[in-house]
């Protein structure tokens, strides 16, 4: 007999909710749902509205800039024990950029207006969605200031 | 750290003043801006060095650079030099034929670490062409394979078509006992491959900071973000070997023109172990 598992483990052993309390999980859960992108299909698209974010339980995901008249350019990618997207939580809601499946993609898509509701309701709950945002939105913000750097001081091998 | 040398220790010359003719017996060109040269004694003879360690080369009438060594060291055939266009002696450089004669002075430099860290897992962290630093300690390593744990290696570069040692690069992946993380900074649409920084790569690397050693050959400036990352992993500075270049002349330590706090990176670098310079990262005047 096939046993189906509720979404209830994934969400709980993905390292974004680690230690996370078991009756916020339960709340978070039920705003989430299992998804699978083949290869070169879109998690999102610059512009539309950004109604989720994801938990990447396997394979890489590229978020690209979309550049008028020529093709997009891949610009990171993000990969299985990571989230991506945080536009849900920040107004207009609007995503800023592409992300595209590089090769098969499994990930668990958790709904952001459903979960800016239960944050408004439940404070507590907000500061801790909040408090594990951040340190991801800093580390990539970091990550992208050490490239500039890099970029601006590291030889291209073009002179 | 014992058995570990010192300064010029290793392959010094005679008179390191005075250069020695090498005949160039192959150009190549790896990527735009970059070849590399394979250069044998005119005089016949031999020449020992260590992973690590580099050269002044001289174009007579035109000037003398530091390139490090960037092939094999069992190779008792040749010396190789990978080379980028960067100033007006690498320029003339680039134009120089096979058959031609060019100056030597060296080794200079204190190598990479070999056997006192045998057993250790190894982890190397480059960018660009800073592979070319490590590729002499990536061939040794791989040479002894039995005499070390897991061997990864987290390799950065801006584009595509800019990976040096791209053919190398596919061999030691292919190999089962070896991880290559490769990572660019952009890419067309469709690439496959990881995108970010070399640090990145190395926070995403299943490393196991205990029994790591770290080799690490970025720019001055981001030396740092990469040691960060491997901190954050797990491995200690008394761990992380790094190698720095400045501006070396006389490769002695002699005229002073690389000095680096109390230290003359020509002697008592290019390698160094973490811990030694950490302090002197923090002071801006250096």
């Amino acid at each position: 007999m096939v046993q189906i598992e509720g979404l209830g483990p994934l969400v709980a052993t993905h390292p974004f909710f680690a230690d996370m309390d078991g009756s916020a999980l339960e709340t978070i859960v039920g705003c989430c749902a299992n998804e699978v992108f083949r290869t070169g299909s879109y998690l999102y698209r610059q512009g539309e509205a950004a109604d989720k974010f994801y938990l990447i339980r396997d394979g890489l995901v590229t978020l690209e800039a979309y550049v008028p008249g020529r093709p997009p350019i891949a610009i990171e990618t993000v990969e299985a024990g990571e989230i991506i997207g945080w536009s849900w939580l920040v107004k207009p809601y609007k995503w800023s950029n592409d992300a595209r499946a590089s090769g098969t993609v499994r990930a668990v898509s958790v709904d952001g207006a459903c979960l800016r509701r239960k944050m408004e309701a439940d404070r507590v709950l907000g500061y801790e969605i909040y408090k594990r945002f951040l340190p991801v939105m800093a580390r990539r913000l970091a990550q992208n200031r050490e490239r500039i750097v890099e970029l601006a001081t590291e030889p291209a091998g073009f002179d | 750290m014992d058995g570990y040398p010192k300064g010029n220790a290793v392959g010094a010359p005679v008179d390191p003043m005075i250069p020695r003719p090498f005949r160039i017996t192959k150009v190549k060109s790896e990527v735009p801006g970059v070849f590399s040269w394979h250069l044998v004694p005119v005089d016949g003879g031999g020449f020992a060095y260590r992973p690590g360690q580099f050269n002044m080369l001289y174009l007579f009438g035109v000037g003398e650079v530091a390139i490090s060594i960037s092939g094999d060291c069992r190779d008792g055939e040749k010396i190789v030099h990978t080379i980028r266009i960067a100033g007006s002696v690498t320029k003339a450089m680039s134009s120089l034929s096979v058959g031609d004669v060019i100056g030597v002075r060296g080794p200079f430099g204190r190598p990479w670490p070999v056997e006192p860290i045998y057993g250790s897992d190894l982890v190397f962290v480059t960018g660009t062409i800073g592979l070319a630093p490590l590729r002499p300690l990536i061939y040794e390593v791989l040479h002894q394979r039995d005499k070390f744990g897991r061997v990864i290696i987290c390799y950065g570069s801006r584009g595509t078509d800019d990976i040096l040692y791209e053919d190398e690069l596919h061999l030691w992946r292919g190999r089962f006992d070896t991880n290559v993380h490769v990572t660019v900074h952009s890419a067309p649409s469709g690439y496959r491959g990881r995108i970010g920084s070399v640090a990145a790569a190395v926070r995403a690397a299943h490393i196991e900071g205990g029994d790591t050693q770290a080799f690490v050959c970025r720019s001055e400036v981001m030396t740092k973000p990469a040691v960060d990352a491997l901190h954050e992993r797990g491995v200690s500075s008394e761990r992380i070997w790094v190698t720095l270049e400045r501006n070396m002349k006389c490769g002695i330590g002699l005229c002073g023109h690389c000095q680096f706090g109390p230290t003359f990176m020509c002697r008592d670098g290019p390698v160094y172990r973490f811990d030694e310079i950490e302090h002197l990262f923090e002071i801006r005047e250096l």
